[in-house]
């Protein structure tokens, strides 16, 4: 027998095992009947209709009243003027060279400062999670550096490693390390306490627990902090371009501003949110691969696609 | 820990004998203080015996067994095993908790594989043994399944068959069945000593259900209220085989009850009024 679940995963039921103990859940998700599949769907249609109706509404909006001379466009921009900026930056290039190298320089030290803050979180979160000593002694200054705004230390790293791509990366890992190390350590502390004692006793070594037990429970909390540490690395580079670069979608931003051209700056905004969104929308996918052992959530039911 | 494993057979050398002489353990409490799980405790368990640990509830039960697995030491006594001290894990323990154990995120297959894996048995060995143990507990066809969808009784098989599969002399079992329903608690239990009859380990299980324990056990030890300290031994002299749902029904079994539950009955009550107390 396989049943289709909501997630469109088809799973099988074994043939065997006792009648007296039926496995609980492959009923629960798989049997969806077909009216509440189809309220599912009109839900969903709902909310497609409503979001699309708010889009419309913020825009067209902007837009007439731009047009409409009831706010100055020279100020406020409007949708029009953004699209246009773009259409030109992507057929005849922005002062700084081709749009497309910018998007590219300014996501490659958005990804390099992601992934290499990512593993720097999870290794420090990990190890001062699993080594009270390590701890207790680090504690303060993991306290006292994360007070700090740090986005003042990318005039520092400006000044150290100069107006090329390694200042941007620096700032972005900087501001990725925090947030994954911090959920790194706290689900590395929630670890059950049994599953450890348990895996122990069945014989796992100290490097073993760590691999086999720690990082994947602690992997939930983990994921959770990539979906908002991918913004802060785009933050990062953009910021570090901001303060001082040859290229990247922040040097658009200022020169769009320094020749006060508001629809250059909501320009890169606009690609600055698809880059984000397409970012949000890999990670994601990550998780749901990472995470496919967790039974299935409500809200996963329903926002999935 | 590794490095205090014999580097003998996946069960060890020995016996099984446990043996813990005047034990006292004390736990420090997060305001400084401190708080007496275990006082002047003394327990044998005999090579291959089935030993049952009753008491009120929150009086140490479980503590015991922690002593005797090695994840806790002892403050005052000794605690051996094979008459030599426990000095960390023992190569020869296998443990049941009373709350899911298993790794939620492995597959049944895994999980069941994981003991001999750690231990270092090729994976090609450690897959066919999880398999057969699998078949042995009824769970054939479910090798690939997660244990969130498995039901209760079903993941407490797996747990078992995680355990067993080590062939551990000494079965440590924590409460294992309290999160069951009755009618699935006394299949379990059935399953339990038919396994327990396979490799004979010796078992101290402990449970605040007396029913279960002279059903099961081969001698049931009564703790007082905490600080545990032993208050009564009793030889449960039913023979075996037994079905733990019909055995409950022999005269034996319920002059043996009544004894029990005479010994225990008091200790309830001090445990009970402690608490009552407290809430006040």
């Amino acid at each position: 027998m396989s049943i289709s679940t909501p997630e469109g995963d088809v799973r099988t039921d074994p043939t065997t095992g006792k009648p007296a103990e039926t496995a609980e859940s492959s009923g629960r998700n798989g049997f969806l009947d077909v009216g509440a599949r189809r309220a599912v769907r009109r839900r969903r249609l709902l909310v497609r209709a409503i979001q699309l109706g708010l889009f419309v509404a913020i825009f067209g909006g902007w837009q007439l009243s731009s047009s409409m001379g009831w706010i100055d466009s020279f100020f406020f921009g409007s949708p029009s003027g953004i699209v246009d900026q773009l259409t030109t930056w992507a057929q005849s290039g922005t002062d700084a060279g081709s749009l497309w190298e910018q998007i590219g320089v300014t996501l490659e030290e958005a990804v390099l400062g992601f992934v290499i803050g990512v593993l720097l979180g999870i290794v420090c979160g990990v190890a001062l999670g699993r080594v009270r000593l390590l701890a207790e002694v680090f504690a303060p200054y993991i306290k006292a550096i994360n007070a700090v705004p740090r986005i003042v230390l990318g005039s520092v790293f400006i000044v150290v490693l100069g107006f090329g791509l390694s200042s941007k990366v620096a700032l972005a890992i900087v501001l990725v390390f925090f947030v994954v190390f911090f959920n790194a350590f706290q689900g590395t502390r929630e670890v059950d306490r049994n599953l450890i004692a348990n895996a122990r006793i069945l014989g796992a070594s100290s490097a073993q627990v760590t691999w086999q037990v720690v990082l994947p429970s602690a992997l939930t909390w983990i994921i959770a902090s990539l979906h908002s540490s991918f913004g802060f690395a785009l933050i990062g580079a953009i910021v570090g371009e901001f303060l001082g670069a040859d290229k990247g979608l922040g040097l658009l931003v200022r020169q769009a501003q320094g020749n006060f051209n508001i629809d250059g700056v909501f320009a890169a905004m606009v690609i600055m949110a698809v880059l984000a969104l397409v970012a949000e929308a890999a990670i994601s996918r990550l998780e749901r691969r990472l995470l496919a052992w967790r039974p299935p959530q409500l809200s996963d039911m329903e926002t999935a696609a | 820990m590794a490095t205090s494993r014999s580097q003998e057979s996946p069960g060890g050398s020995g016996t099984g004998a446990i043996e813990l002489r005047n034990v006292t353990k004390r736990f420090r409490t997060p305001d400084g203080g401190a708080y007496t799980a275990l006082r002047d405790l003394d327990l044998t368990v005999a090579p291959g015996e089935f030993c049952a640990v009753v008491g009120p509830t929150g009086c140490g039960k479980s503590t015991t067994l922690t002593l005797v697995a090695g994840l806790e030491r002892a403050t005052e006594g000794q605690v051996l095993v094979d008459d030599s001290p426990v000095r960390g894990i023992g190569s020869g323990i296998g443990f049941v908790f009373q709350t899911d154990a298993v790794l939620p995120w492995k597959t049944v297959l895994a999980n069941v594989a994981a003991g001999p894996l750690f231990r270092g048995e090729a994976r090609k060995d450690a897959l066919a043994a999880a398999r057969d143990w699998l078949r042995r507990v009824g769970l054939s066809g479910f090798e690939n399944h997660h244990p969130h969808q498995l039901s209760g009784g079903m993941r407490k098989r797996v747990a078992l068959a995680q355990s067993l599969i080590n062939e551990p002399r000494i079965l440590l079992m924590d409460e294992p069945f309290s999160a069951l329903d009755v009618q699935t608690r006394s299949i379990m239990s059935d399953e339990l000593l038919a396994l327990w009859e396979v490799t004979r380990p010796s078992v101290v299980f402990v449970t605040h259900d007396l029913e279960e324990a002279i059903a099961l056990a081969d001698k049931v030890v009564v703790l007082t209220a905490g600080p545990a300290t032993v208050k009564d031994v009793f030889t449960v002299d039913l023979p075996r085989p037994r079905t733990v749902q019909e055995i409950r029904f022999e005269p034996r079994f319920v002059e043996l009850y009544q004894q029990i539950w005479e010994s225990l009955r008091d200790e309830v009550q001090v445990a009970y009024a402690r608490t009552a107390t407290l809430a006040k």
